[in-house]
């Protein structure tokens, strides 16, 4: 089984990084782009079979690694 | 004193630590690697800066799952103090030893230089010798020192004395100027700038002297 797991900031936390992607894209013409956020993308295979025993460890590797729950959140995507 | 510093793939400064220790209390710190996981009987602990696991995922985040944490905890626990300077720091705050955590400069740019401290409280074994608002100048080398923590956290280490040193001028946007703050015990400091680079005066400066002379005071 294959899952996505996407870490981004939490609403309200500063994205310096974002904010730079954004004035670089003003920069190249895209005058439409507003606010801008980044995150990471994280793609595991695993040998679990059933999707539900495998949300339930992401959601463990979320809150132990994946993410830093202070100033992050975490979507997880199974395929 | 007895005083050791940990060692994680990619710490730098955990020699810079070493001789500081070394030269401030006369004894050899004990090196101790992060797949230990015990650590000698010391009073002191010291996280040192670097770029633990080359900084993957997030500053700290791979060290903190490192064995010798463990230890580190349970010392922490028990009273014994425990120093993260830089990469320390973010160690601490992955932990939960600390609050908040650290994150990328707001100027998006490693920061690299001198910077003027205030010291804002004494009342730690860390900050004894200092006088409370003295300015000292400690060098700070990060790229992701920008403290966060919700207001509530803020408020509270603000009210119970636990923000232990301040920018005078803030290099990383860092939440209200916080250089350094201390667990709810007294006994786990955590701070970006390092002390431990301004020991010697070769170095450029010895306003580090005085952390280390509390902790001797203190832990001896």
């Amino acid at each position: 089984m294959k899952a996505r797991v996407f870490v981004t900031l939490k609403n309200g936390v500063l994205d310096p990084q974002g904010k730079a992607i954004g004035h670089a894209l003003n920069g190249l013409g895209f005058g439409s782009v507003g606010e801008v956020r980044q995150g990471k993308v994280i793609d595991l295979e695993l040998s679990e079979s059933d999707p539900a025993k495998a949300k339930a460890s992401l959601k463990d590797m979320c809150e132990k690694l994946l993410a830093n729950t202070v100033i992050e959140k975490y979507e997880i995507e199974i395929k | 004193m007895k005083s050791a510093v940990i060692v994680f793939p990619a710490s730098n400064c955990d020699r810079d630590a070493a001789t500081a220790l070394e030269q401030m209390t006369g004894k050899k710190a004990a090196m101790v690697w992060h797949q230990d996981s015990v650590l000698p009987d010391v009073d002191l602990v010291v996280l040192p800066g670097g770029f633990s696991y080359g900084d993957y995922l997030r500053c700290g985040a791979m060290a903190n799952q490192s064995k010798i944490m463990g230890a580190i905890k349970a010392h922490a626990a028990k009273g014994g103090a425990v120093l993260g300077i830089c990469n320390g720091f973010q160690v601490l705050t992955e932990s939960g030893l600390l609050p908040g955590a650290l994150m990328r400069n707001a100027g998006l740019k490693f920061v690299c230089k001198p910077v003027s401290l205030s010291v804002e409280e004494t009342q730690s074994s860390f900050t004894r010798k200092y006088d409370k608002g003295a300015s000292v100048t400690f060098p700070v080398a990060h790229g992701e020192g920008n403290y966060y923590a919700d207001t509530e956290t803020l408020d509270r280490l603000e009210g119970e004395g636990r923000v232990m040193f301040r920018y005078r001028d803030n290099p990383n946007g860092s939440a209200r100027d916080i250089a350094g703050i201390l667990n709810e015990k007294r006994n786990v400091l955590g701070l970006m700038p390092h002390p431990e680079r301004v020991v010697d005066p070769l170095n450029g400066g010895t306003d580090g002297r005085a952390l280390f002379q509390g902790l001797i005071e203190s832990l001896s």
